[in-house]
Formats: structure tokens, sequence, C-alpha cells
């Protein structure tokens, strides 16, 4: 297990190598949350304090689900997946490897928004269930992503286009723009997205007040992690034979 | 003593046999060829044999590890380079080794060791910190065998490690695999290009839709070979193919401006056409023999199958 765990470090360290320490995947981790922020407070009665956790979370859930999606069909396709599954390491311990990556690079996007929150506004963001929820959110957005690519295509741009399908819905389910108290009768929905959780605990941090009380939040979002991560690698496992 | 063990291994893609009941061993330090066409399951058995396919049937053993069961243990003692296998092509050369070493649980000054070592060897040294993306096919193809033998493992599959290269690394690349096996690693090769088999494996199995159809040293394969050679020949004035069909010739072919004689006594045929040559006063300007495609044996090995089994 230490040893599989060692060889997922080499993953990680390859994965941020090739895919994510790259100026424009920094930059586009930055902008696109920056620009749906812009775009859907602008000129709306929301206070700051109500939008910067909506904020938080899409720069934490774009950031750690940019690539994730895209590394399976992509390593298909450059004839670098068989060389990796065909060495001594167990297809768990490379998918965790692609997590940890992206987990490190969301955390790396966030602390930036973290930071213009104290410096900007004024914020008290750093609080022990705020770090927690950011580092649990991480791996749980981190492992939709690895989900959605389990499904054993070569193309990236096929999984592109289905990672949007799931990610763009789930942002305006999860209560970034709309308090889930005011979704109505679709307030239903909001409980299946695991970002409904992480943006309540930032906003319980940030505004004094949430949905669902901070250690709800933590657990929902540890039992999404791990279902998450259990579902991809069951579906990967059942899916490599067919890359091939 | 043996290394590799196939058992009656079959892989079924719905009702498609890719690979149907084959069974052999490999022995300590052999060099093992896999000889077919495109489809004819080579590549197949050795994603099985590498544990990246589950065999519909059947059991393999790599050392002492049954690869279905065991197969981080059994990969643990092989390298592998599989057929259209790629470097990462955004990373040195170096790096690419060092994620290899790596993988296969080195310890950082062995993996830095055995990487310069490899680097050296395969002629990339003063190219190691160099984007693979940047290399040659043949730079390509070395990188991605020297990624392989990182590990310094006792078994080695090459599936089809030379196609498409230039000359000068396909020689460096037979030579290495040489190398290699006198140090004892046992090597499976899989390849199309019999000749290449015939330089460097001890021993061959010619497969053709899924079923092993011969399995020998290349000298016993080549005396079937040698019974289906053919002869181009073109003339300065056009000929017709009834005027040098003889007696000795099996089959002919008109091609271009050439025919094809298909024989099995080469140098009275070729007795025969210098003779016609000069006595219609035509001269030859082209003659060549030719060694039977792959295909040819296969057909002259199924033929033989045939044969024997309505006997």
């Amino acid at each position: 297990m230490l040893q599989q765990l060692k060889k997922s470090l080499a993953i990680t360290k390859k994965d941020l190598s090739i895919y994510y320490l790259r100026g424009p995947v920094i930059i586009q981790g930055l902008l696109i949350p920056a620009f749906l922020f812009i775009s859907f407070s602008f000129k709306r009665d929301a206070s700051i304090e109500f939008l910067f956790p909506g904020l938080l979370g899409m720069a934490l859930f774009f950031a750690v689900s940019a690539v994730t999606p895209v590394i399976a069909p992509w390593e298909t396709k450059m004839n670098t997946l068989e060389r990796l599954v065909s060495s001594p390491i167990a297809l768990w311990a490379i998918l965790f490897g692609d997590i940890l990556a992206s987990v490190l690079f969301g955390l790396f996007i966030t602390s930036f928004i973290l930071i213009s929150g104290i410096f900007l506004f004024g914020f008290q963001v750093i609080t022990l269930p705020l770090i927690i929820g950011t580092l649990i959110g991480a791996f749980c957005f981190s492992s939709l992503g690895i989900l959605m690519s389990a499904h054993p295509a070569n193309q990236p741009s096929d999984i592109m286009l289905f990672s949007t399908l799931i990610k763009f819905p789930l942002i305006f389910i999860s209560g970034v723009f709309v308090p889930i108290s005011q979704m109505g009768s679709f307030k239903f929905l909001s409980f299946l997205s695991p970002l409904t959780y992480y943006i309540d605990l930032a906003r319980g941090v940030v505004q004094g007040t949430s949905e669902f009380a901070p250690g709800f939040n933590l657990v929902i979002l540890l039992l999404f992690t791990i279902a998450l991560m259990f579902i991809a690698i069951k579906w990967h496992k059942r899916s490599l034979s067919k890359r091939f | 003593m043996s290394v590799i063990k196939v058992k009656k291994l079959k892989k079924k893609f719905g009702d498609f046999k890719a690979v149907d009941n084959i069974s052999f061993e490999i022995k300590k330090g052999e060099i093992f060829g896999l000889l077919g066409p495109n489809g004819a399951g080579k590549t197949t058995t050795i994603r099985m044999l590498t544990g990246i396919l589950k065999p519909t049937s059947g059991q393999a053993f790599v050392g002492k590890h049954n690869i279905q069961k065991e197969p981080l243990q059994a990969r643990q003692n092989m390298g592998i380079v599989p057929e259209m296998a790629n470097a990462y092509v955004d990373l040195s050369a170096i790096r690419n080794l060092l994620l290899m070493g790596e993988l296969y649980g080195l310890d950082k000054r062995k993996r830095i060791k055995r990487a310069e070592e490899l680097l050296k060897l395969f002629k990339l040294y003063k190219h190691k910190e160099k984007k693979v993306k940047s290399f040659s096919k043949g730079m390509h193809q070395r990188i991605i065998l020297a990624m392989a033998l990182m590990s310094n493992s006792e078994v080695l599959f090459l599936d089809e490690p030379t196609t498409g290269l230039d000359v000068e690394s396909v020689r460096l690349i037979r030579r290495l695999i040489k190398k290699f096996n006198n140090e004892e690693t046992t090597i499976i090769l899989t390849t199309h290009d019999i000749e290449e088999a015939n330089l460097l494996c001890d021993r061959v199995a010619i497969m053709n839709h899924g079923k092993i159809v011969a399995i020998d040293r290349p000298e016993e394969l080549k005396k079937v070979i040698k019974s289906t050679n053919s002869i181009i020949v073109a003339f300065k004035e056009k000929v017709s193919q009834k005027d040098i069909f003889f007696n000795e010739v099996d089959r002919i072919e008109e091609t271009g401006d050439k025919h094809r004689l298909y024989t099995k006594n080469i140098d009275k045929v070729i007795s025969l056409l210098v003779e016609y040559s000069n006595k219609h006063n035509n001269e030859i300007i082209t003659l060549k023999t030719l060694e039977p495609s792959l295909e040819d044996v296969f057909v002259k090995l199924t033929q033989k199958d045939k044969n024997a089994s309505t006997t």
C-alpha cells in the first residue's frame, strides 16, 4: 500500500509537469470562475459576502475538474496509458496520483481567491472548517472529474463536451448565484451536488449564516468523496481493456 | 527452466476469437519471436501476458506469478515496450526514464545511475535534457526501449520494436536486444518481419487467425520458406507469359512490365530464362530472386495443417 502510494506521487509529479504547471492552464483556472462570477453578479442586488463563497467554490471546482476528465482519454490517444498500466502500479494508484495533482493545482488556484478575500474584503476565511472543507472539496471534485473520464473514449474532445454538460448545470444548482433557500421546487436538486455543501460551508464562515451546520457539510462532502472515488476506480477498471 | 508458461489461452471480443487456445513455454534466456500478419493475435497475446487484457479462458504465468491473480508482482519482473507505445513527449528523455524508475520502485540514486547508463547505451546522453517531442522517430523508439529496461527486468516484452525505423536505429536496437539477451534477459519479441525473427530469435511461433500454426527454430521454418521462392524478371522486349511458363514454374504473375515466377527450383529457372534471352536475342533488364512473403508461409503452413488433418 505504502509502495503504491509512493508510485502515486510519481504520477502526480508527471501530471503537474505535463498538464498543470503551464501558463495557459493556470490563467484559465483563474479566468473561468472570474468571468462567470462577473457575468452573473454584475448589477445584481447581492452582497459581496454572499457572492464571495460562490466564487471560491467555483474556483476550486473548475480548477480541480479542469484537467482530470481528459487525462485518461488524452493518454490513451497519445499511447502512454498502456505503458503506465503495464508497469507495476495499481490502477487505483494511477488514479490517486491524478487526483492528487489536481488537488494541489486546485489548492494553488483557490489560495489566490482566499488571499484576495482577506486583503480586498477583510474576510476572516482562514478557519479550520474551511481549510478542511477546501481540502475534502478538492478531493471530491477531482474524483468527480476522474469519474467523468471513466468512459473509454480516446478523444479528449468527447469527454470535454460531456464534462461541460455535467459541470455547468452543477454550478447553477449549487447555490453559487441563487441561495438554495430561494430555489423553490428545484431545491432538492441542489442536495445532489457536492458543490452545494462546500459553498454552504464557506457561506457559514464568511456570512455567519448557512443552510446546514459546518460539521454536516464536512461529513456529506467526505461521503461524496469516498463514493465518487470508489465508483471512479471501479468504472475505470471495467473500462480499461476497452481503451486498447 | 520455463520463465513463461501459457496454458490454453483464449481471448474473444464478442464472437471474434482474437486468440484461440494457444499454449507454449519460454525458457530462461531465450529470445522468443511471435510472428504474424496484422490481426494474427500477437498484440492480444502480449497484452494478456502483461495483464492488460483479461483472457476469456486459460492461464499465463510469468516466473512464479499467475498474471491474472498477481499482476503487480508479475509486472515487477518485466519490462514492456507495447505496440505503438509512446514516451511522454512533453518530458525530457531523462525525466521519462526517471518516471519509469519510480514506477518500478527504484530508489533515487539507483534510478539516476540506471537512467544515465541507458542514455549512454542508446546514444541519447547528449539529448538527455531535451523534450522527447524534439526527437526523431529512431531516437523516440530508443528512449521507449530504454524506458522498458529501467527496471533491469528478467523478462522483456517487445511489441514490434523496429517497425518503421531507419536502418541505423534498427541495427542499434537489434544489437542491444542481443546484448541484453546475453545478460540472461528473456525476450519475447513480436514482429511481422521474418528476417528480424531469423536474426534474433532462438525460437519462433507463427500466429494466424489467433492460433499458433507453427512453433520452431527459425532455420526449420526457413526450410518451408525456401520451397516457395520466386523470381522477378523483365525483358527489353515484351514477352508472353506462356513463353516463359517453363515446366519448373508453379505459377506465373504479370506485374507491370515484369513477370513473377514462383518455383521450387530457382537455379534451373534462372538458367532457362538466360537461355530464352540468348535464343531470342531479348536482353534481360531485371532479374532478382525474392524471399516469399509471410503470407506465402502462412498459406503453406495452413495447407499443411489441412492436409495433415485429412490424412
